[in-house]
């Protein structure tokens, strides 16, 4: 393992033990309300960034793998009764699938009919919910948490870990892709998709591995949320609210290293957290909209890309 | 539970919507289809032409089709600037436009969103005129003024769009600017102006479809979510930049969206033009009508 390596996963160890202290320690429970919501955006944009950063293909449609995830959830709590666990496992395995069907259709399109195309998946899988009547239909569907277990004394706090956890897995994907001939053939085909297929890059099964672990990270974190929720309906979870909040954390903070999704998205997501409490939720997404404009427009390489200009320095950093 | 007359009557309402959606996808016609902008804003756009619409039919009790007309000067302007602000920060530096240029209009369109939630709140609004809420009755088939109106506008709107892009100098220009760029930067114009001028053209044209739509049902605030989906379904099945097909097209839309309307219900409407566009993108990506 390199110097890098090590530190990475000391970071990541320190995190979580962080997060795991934090829920024996602390005992109101507004920081875990709101942490769950940052940590579950910072874990998003991460994923998004997979797809859309590296590759170049802007994915509308995080709210139907969210919502997806969410009600694989539902679907399974109802049926079964299945714990977090495989809620979560089962959501990743069809966010997977979802990835795949998603992969094919960047065959035949790219660009802004691409991104059209991931609006249209989100619209016409929320409409088959939303007729749907076992998972509740349009009304939405109330939820029954079980007992929580040890060594948590709040459900609440058990989600806050297991969202970090999730957090951490989506992160060392991330850094593992970057680092690898994944990242490289990726960024290739991001940059000109004709020249990568003919100097050997294998642009589709490419092109698909991302969608199918983006697409399984964002399902896995929807996953937890109809528990954090108590509740699901197919408005709320198929928001597109989710898919323009994630595309601008990841913007902002920069798709061009996988540190930038997850400044990105703890800045924005705590910024909405205070705007959510102080004004209205109106307004966080204003500020969300117009940050993006603004960054788009006039820092086009995101955070990270100011903190290089910044420094001085014009190479790739390698982490 | 189904009839012919029931048929019948889903499929004159929808040619009557779908001459409407066609007169909602014309600015989109020509700033996606013409021009290659990725305008994920033009909806948004075209909600906020309504709310301008409602907003003076409220106040002072200006007529809704008047109050379009009244507001396409603005929209006009609001276009020229739009084109001016993508093409400095997208077009002109080139290099990843396609990323940072939908996410661009993705923004803008929350922002207008935002602002009329802000401005206006959730709730829907309406106008009032005389051939609002009332209906004509043609044997069993009824038919409401409103879809009439937006019929007969809509249809002339097309009409003088198609004529003006192919018998006016101007017009032609922008064909021309369509299919080669380079060709008339070789010749003296400056293809960016011709852009910009289109895409004003393309934004005003919004006003009196901003009107139309609140006359045929009331808008609210996120109205522009589904019609991403009804003006990118007419456009990419027209074959980008058809006027004609645009029609066609629209009011293929229409006739679909109707009929399963009647058959299985209103929950199911939204995912139609969504379904109908991944079909085209799937099976015919160059549309109906396509210029390849």
């Amino acid at each position: 393992m390199t110097r890098n390596g090590i530190a990475f996963w000391t970071g990541a160890a320190v995190f979580l033990a962080a997060v795991f202290a934090m829920t024996q320690l602390v005992g109101n429970q507004y920081p875990f309300f709101a942490g769950y919501v940052i940590l579950q955006f910072v874990a998003l944009a991460v994923a998004w960034s997979i797809l859309g950063g590296y590759a170049g293909y802007v994915n509308f449609g995080t709210s139907a793998f969210f919502g997806v995830g969410v009600y694989a959830s539902v679907f399974l709590v109802n049926a079964f009764g299945a714990p977090l666990p495989v809620q979560i496992l089962t959501g990743a395995a069809i966010g997977a699938l979802m990835g795949f069907a998603l992969g094919l259709l960047t065959l035949r399109m790219q660009g802004i009919f691409f991104s059209i195309a991931t609006i249209a998946l989100t619209i016409i899988i929320e409409t088959t919910i939303t007729n749907w009547r076992y998972v509740g239909g349009a009304a939405g569907i109330q939820i029954q948490r079980p007992a929580v277990t040890a060594p948590f004394d709040n459900y609440v706090q058990m989600l806050f870990f297991v969202q970090a956890l999730l957090v951490v897995l989506a992160v060392a994907i991330s850094r593992y892709i970057q680092n690898s001939w994944i990242g490289r053939g990726l960024q290739a085909l991001r940059d000109d998709e004709l020249a990568a297929e003919c100097t050997g890059v294998p642009t589709l099964r490419l092109k698909l591995l991302a969608c199918v672990i983006s697409g399984a990270l964002m399902c896995a974190v929807g996953a937890p949320s109809a528990m954090y929720l108590q509740y699901a309906d197919p408005a709320g979870a198929f928001n597109l609210n989710y898919s323009v909040s994630t595309l601008a954390m990841s913007l902002i903070g920069g798709t061009a290293h996988w540190s930038g999704p997850i400044v990105g998205a703890i800045l924005l997501g705590t910024t909405q957290q205070l705007l959510t409490v102080t004004i209205s939720s109106e307004v966080n997404v204003l500020v969300l909209g117009v940050m993006l404009v603004l960054f788009v427009v006039g820092a086009p390489e995101g955070i990270i890309g100011l903190i290089r200009k910044l420094r001085g320095k014009g190479k790739e950093g390698e982490a | 539970m189904f009839s012919l007359d029931l048929l019948l009557d889903a499929v004159v309402i929808g040619v009557l919507l779908g001459c409407f959606y066609g007169a909602v996808s014309l600015g989109l016609s020509v700033s996606f289809g013409l021009l290659d902008v990725p305008h994920v804003a033009h909806p948004a756009f075209l909600v906020l032409a309504s709310y301008a619409v409602s907003f003076l039919n409220e106040q002072y009790a200006v007529d809704p089709l008047v109050a379009g007309l009244l507001i396409t000067p603005v929209f006009f302007v609001l276009g020229l600037a739009t084109y001016r602000l993508y093409y400095e920060t997208f077009e002109r530096r080139g290099s990843d436009a396609g990323v940072r240029g939908i996410a661009f209009f993705f923004g803008v369109a929350f922002i207008i969103e935002v602002l009329i939630i802000l401005q206006f709140g959730v709730d829907q609004r309406s106008v009032t005129a005389d051939y609002v809420g009332k209906a004509w009755r043609l044997g069993d088939i009824r038919i409401p003024y409103r879809l009439l109106v937006a019929f007969a506008v809509a249809t002339g709107l097309t009409i003088l769009l198609t004529l003006y892009l192919s018998r006016t100098f101007m017009g032609r220009a922008i064909r021309a600017v369509a299919q080669d760029q380079e060709a008339l930067r070789l010749m003296g114009t400056n293809p960016v102006r011709i852009k910009q001028w289109a895409f004003g053209i393309a934004t005003a044209v919004l006003g009196i479809a901003g009107a139309l739509l609140v006359i045929v049902a009331p808008v609210d605030p996120t109205l522009d979510r589904a019609y991403i989906g009804r003006t990118f379904c007419v456009v990419v099945m027209a074959g980008l930049g058809s006027m004609s097909g645009t029609l066609v097209a629209a009011v293929i839309l229409g006739v679909a969206e109707s009929i399963v309307l009647t058959l299985f219900g209103a929950s199911w409407a939204p995912a139609i033009s969504f379904a109908m566009l991944l079909g085209v993108l799937a099976v015919r990506p160059q549309g109906l009508f396509g210029r390849r």
